[in-house]
């Protein structure tokens, strides 16, 4: 059993940790311009959806990118229809998945 | 910092007997996500980026952050430089920076040792959970915070993603049980419970389209990096006065998106709820 990815655990916990103990161990936080705080605020939802979005409409081929449509185009779809509509992200990546497997036994992806 | 979100106190203040019971139940809906959520991330992490059982431990003990494990496998599978998934790992959990700076005062009378564990077990439900238990408490409770850290989301966590990287060893394709869609699917699901307003919702949508403009035009790593960084800024562009921002990360009002659905539905009938 390999231990390959340990050292960038430890890297992850490097950029991590600051941000977790800066309020906790450093009230100072509150000082920071509140322009940084609102920006730090979208960063989330920008690189989770940049993340699904290339995952799902970006293939890569001897190095080259090209666009792609696919099944898992109406799996994530499912999924972010259920999740805004149930706020349950479970559920939204049960059907993804269910979509999946479905599609790709009748044949499709 | 929590102005704007404090504006739905509890009908009356709990006994701390009450306010626990209550934790408790809260939790094991928490758990049940947890578990669930762990599972598929260590299946999806076995399977899809190879890690093995002892990265997968290290990631749940060391990094202990859903979104961004989830995130390094697509940064691992994109064949990012460690220290760029570092930096981008760092960016996806800015956001604790708010909880932490939000916890702050309630920890303000603990041991050093103690906020700085208290720190590294910092989650989104852990926020949560602690954050509306000393709400309905009218004060800080300690053991609500640990209780939601350790017992709710670390161990559940911890040894879901353990099982989920030992069952994803015996399958040999993943594509046929679906779980290359889980990826994708988990970072858009994530991303749907971060977006509070519309300033989210424009660095969302500009995030997305970016990131994959920029990786047809060269590669994909460079697209993902693209989308993060200027989403923000073209986020920023959106009036506070029109972002009808409900619920900023780090208030109150942002602890009550991680209740139980039914929870939320019996709240919106309280009279003075917002709809």
């Amino acid at each position: 059993m390999t231990a390959d990815y340990v050292p960038l655990a430890l890297i992850m916990l490097a950029f991590t940790y600051p941000s977790r103990a800066l309020g906790l161990l450093n009230p100072a936080i509150e000082r920071l311009p509140e322009r940084a705080l609102d920006y730090l605020q979208l960063v989330g939802p920008a690189v989770l959806t940049a993340l699904a979005a290339v995952d799902v409409m970006v293939g890569v081929e001897s190095g080259e990118s090209y666009f792609t449509i696919g099944l898992p185009w109406v799996s994530v779809g499912a999924c972010l229809l259920l999740v805004v509509w149930r706020r349950n992200l479970f559920i939204g990546l049960a059907a993804a998945v269910a979509i999946a497997v479905a599609g790709r036994a009748v044949g499709f992806g | 910092m929590t102005d704007a979100a404090t504006a739905e106190p509890p009908a009356r203040v709990l006994t701390q007997a009450e306010a626990r019971r209550k934790l408790i139940v809260d939790g094991l809906g928490i758990i049940v996500g947890a578990v669930g959520f762990g599972f598929v991330y260590g299946l999806a992490a076995r399977t899809q980026a190879g890690f093995s059982p002892i990265d997968v431990m290290a990631m749940s003990v060391f990094v202990f952050a859903g979104a961004a494990q989830f995130a390094a496998i697509g940064y691992v599978v994109g064949g990012l430089p460690w220290i760029v998934i570092g930096i981008l790992t760092g960016l996806l959990n800015a956001r604790h920076i708010l909880y932490s700076a939000a916890l702050a005062p309630g920890f303000r009378s603990r041991p050093f040792w103690e906020r700085a564990v208290a720190a590294h077990l910092l989650t989104d439900e852990a926020f949560a959970l602690s954050t509306a238990h000393n709400r309905r408490l009218g004060r800080f409770d300690p053991f609500g915070y640990w209780f939601a850290a350790i017992v709710v989301t670390f161990i559940p966590w911890f040894f879901a993603t353990l099982a989920g990287s030992l069952i994803g060893q015996s399958i040999v394709d993943p594509e046929r049980l679906g779980i290359d869609v889980i990826f994708p699917a988990a970072m858009i699901g994530l991303a749907v419970g971060l977006i509070t307003g519309r300033r989210e919702l424009v660095a969302a949508v500009v995030g997305a389209a970016v990131g994959v403009g920029v990786s047809l035009a060269s590669s994909p790593t460079v697209g993902i990096i693209a989308g993060g960084i200027v989403g923000p800024a073209v986020g920023l562009l959106v009036p506070k006065a029109r972002a009808h921002e409900r619920a900023p990360i780090g208030t109150e009002a942002s602890a009550d998106r991680y209740r139980m659905p039914h929870t939320l539905d019996r709240r919106r009938d309280e009279p003075g709820d917002e709809p």
